[in-house]
């Protein structure tokens, strides 16, 4: 049985591209990335990254100013785009601030701000200093319960934090919720912001790439870390919807296999693009465009192609939009969900980024240029470490 | 929502070894004496993946293998939803401490273990499972986040889902920020239908017109508010008292679950 598509009533995005869909939107458009040599904070490493302007500038204040740290600086930012915070407001007049469930995704939240307290521990004592909170900043919920204030709503409410796949994952969570009759509308997205954890930790795994990430690339050798938040506002569709862009189908699974190394033939991955593909009733002809995991690890790109060549075989256009906007991790799945719409909405596929010479032993059909062309339904696929999966499947409704 | 089934049940804390014995305590048929946990191992795992495990990890592979050992359903078949306020706090700990120095010399082995979705990786491995796997916070609420989460799955997948709720405290630093008393974790098997193995009928609603459930007992009742895991021991002790109870646990802005629980 397939699932009740669900109408995605409004979205942004905030990542290295700019502020709001629009900047995303003319980017893609225009073949202009985003990432640069990394410049944050102290970090003394060769690589690039997807640094989002303007956060230094804009601190939580007023009620809420507990929860100031850079990463739910990024979540305020991106409730502010494109009426998204009114749209929610609106929707707490109709349905009730009880009846709005809160799903976020996100890998680190504010660990950033742990990091900062860290060096400014008591040379006696080596305490932390007074004015670091934990629950408001570094906590997993944080950004969740942030988020919740911000909006005032109080319905279910929770932070996944499956890495990589994260704030793919909400959109399954609140589909579940939804349909067990939880809430009636549901606000979910992913923020994650650069911090010294991941650049350091993926550094120390060889992951990080020295040039701008190349998916699919022969010559790819690692990622580019980017920071994002994203949100969008899911509804039960009304019979006479037929307009809007749906959440068609989802599709999660695990590897079983390592806690940071994908399965070598992609097994998982596969679960998860079969799974969105039944959980949707569509075939996989019926898909126009794959945005793809790709995050230019030799062996993430490697896995992921004979995922994708199992399910789909070699004609469906692919692309990674890594090399825009870098691996915003936690956010990812949310960013290229809202790349997923526009891309329905607007016509168009967003070309990979940075890609020069395809690698010869990937099959799946890549997409170099962003070219302009109708599109009906997209799937996105988000990968991460301990070998969590999720897919995801755009479109408008079926007919 | 409509009902879901228990059918296994793990718990680990101080002096709290395991489910028969927890129940044992918690209906007050036996007496409850704190201990600290005992040595963990992590025997399910590849010997290499073994190596890598944290406290965290141990703890709550431990909790997951108990409440599957009386199953009648398939592990490869079941889902997992894993609810921690914090996830592993030491590893945080080693991470954040290795930034102050000069080269930021982060192991690679903690940050894979840094991950929120950690110990369902290593179950995932451990289970050879392939289901949807979640990992959740919702700070203090994170259990009955999850349990909210597991009954959706087990509704709306018709879904055998394995919920483990864990906490583990932290060291000086970060204790001084976030204090937890003591390391608890448990494993609610649920189905969306009964079995010869079921020890309880769930349903599930949410209000805000109640208050949450306390323990009786001072030293269970420390527990219960000292460790967010812990918020699951007033659902534990009605299951175990075999008959019809309605629990009342906090969740978000001043809201609760009502959990009618019924043999």
């Amino acid at each position: 049985m397939p699932i009740d598509p669900v109408l995605i009533s409004a979205y942004t995005t905030v990542n290295a591209l700019g502020r709001g869909v629009a900047a995303s939107l003319s980017a893609l458009r225009r073949g202009e990335g985003a990432l640069r040599r990394c410049d944050f904070d102290d970090a003394l490493l060769e690589t690039w990254i997807g640094r989002v302007e303007g956060l230094e500038d804009a601190p939580i204040t007023g009620e809420l100013a507990a929860f100031d740290c850079r990463n739910n600086r990024l979540a305020q930012l991106g409730l502010n785009q494109d009426g998204f915070a009114e749209r929610v407001l609106a929707a707490r007049e109709s349905y009730g601030a009880e009846r709005i469930g809160v799903f976020i995704g996100t890998s680190t939240s504010g660990i950033l701000e742990a990091e900062l307290a860290y060096r400014q521990r008591d040379p006696a004592t080596g305490a932390l200093p007074e004015g670091f909170s934990y629950r408001y900043t570094h906590n997993v919920f944080s950004v969740a319960d942030f988020t919740c204030r911000r909006l005032g709503l109080t319905g279910p409410a929770l932070a996944i934090s499956t890495a990589c796949s994260s704030s793919a994952k909400v959109f399954a969570s609140a589909y579940r919720h939804l349909q067990a009759g939880l809430c009636d509308a549901a606000v979910v997205g992913g923020v994650d912001s650069l911090c010294l954890t991941t650049l350091y930790g993926f550094n120390s795994l060889g992951l990080t790439s020295a040039q701008p990430c190349r998916p699919w690339d022969a010559d790819r050798n690692g990622l580019s870390i980017g920071e994002a938040a994203g949100f969008a506002l899911l509804e039960r569709t009304p019979a006479d919807n037929t307009e809007g862009i749906m959440l068609l189908g989802y599709g999660e699974s695990s590897d079983a296999y390592h806690m940071s190394s994908p399965h070598p033939h992609g097994a998982g991955a596969t679960l998860a693009m079969q799974r969105a593909l039944a959980s949707a009733g569509l075939t996989a002809a019926q898909v126009d465009y794959i945005n793809l995991h790709g995050t230019a690890t030799p062996s993430n790109d490697a896995s992921e192609d004979q995922a994708v060549i199992r399910v789909f075989g070699t004609r469906t256009p692919c692309s990674s939009t890594k090399g825009w906007t870098g691996h915003t991790l936690g956010a990812a799945g949310i960013t290229e969900a809202v790349f997923a719409c526009l891309c329905i909405e607007h016509g168009f596929i967003p070309g990979s980024l940075n890609t020069q010479r395809p690698d010869s032993r990937l099959l799946a059909h890549i997409v170099l240029a962003t070219q302009e062309q109708s599109i009906g339904v997209v799937m996105s696929n988000s990968f991460g470490f301990g070998g969590t999966n999720c897919s995801l499947l755009f479109g408008r409704k079926p007919p | 929502m409509k009902a879901l089934y228990v059918n296994g049940i793990g718990v680990l804390g101080p002096g709290l070894g395991g489910w028969r014995e927890s129940a044992a305590i918690l209906k007050g048929t036996r007496v409850y004496r704190y201990e600290p946990l005992p040595t963990l191992t992590a025997n399910l795992l590849p010997a290499n993946e073994r190596r890598r495990t944290t406290q965290v990890i141990k703890l709550v592979l431990n909790v997951a293998q108990e409440a599957m050992e009386p199953a009648d359903v398939e592990v490869q078949r079941v889902y997992s939803v894993f609810a921690s306020s914090g996830g592993d706090y030491e590893v945080m700990d080693k991470i954040c401490m290795a930034l102050t120095l000069a080269e930021k010399p982060v192991s690679p082995i903690h940050f894979h273990n840094s991950v929120h979705n950690a110990p369902a990786g290593y179950w995932t491995i451990a289970a050879t499972c392939s289901m949807p796997s979640l990992s959740l916070s919702a700070y203090d609420h994170s259990f009955s986040a999850g349990l909210l989460e597991a009954a959706t799955q087990v509704l709306v997948e018709r879904a055998s889902v394995l919920l483990v709720a864990y906490d583990y405290p932290s060291t000086f630093p970060l204790a001084e920020k976030r204090c937890l008393y003591a390391p608890f974790a448990t494993a609610l098997l649920l189905s969306p239908a009964r079995t010869t193995q079921s020890q309880a009928k769930l349903m599930v609603t949410l209000t805000s017109q109640d208050t949450e459930d306390r323990l009786d007992e001072a030293p269970l009742e420390r527990l219960r508010t000292g460790n967010p895991a812990a918020r699951s021991l007033p659902l534990l002790q009605a299951i175990a008292r075999g008959s019809a109870h309605r629990v009342i646990l906090p969740y978000l802005a001043n809201r609760q679950l009502i959990v009618e629980a019924a043999p």
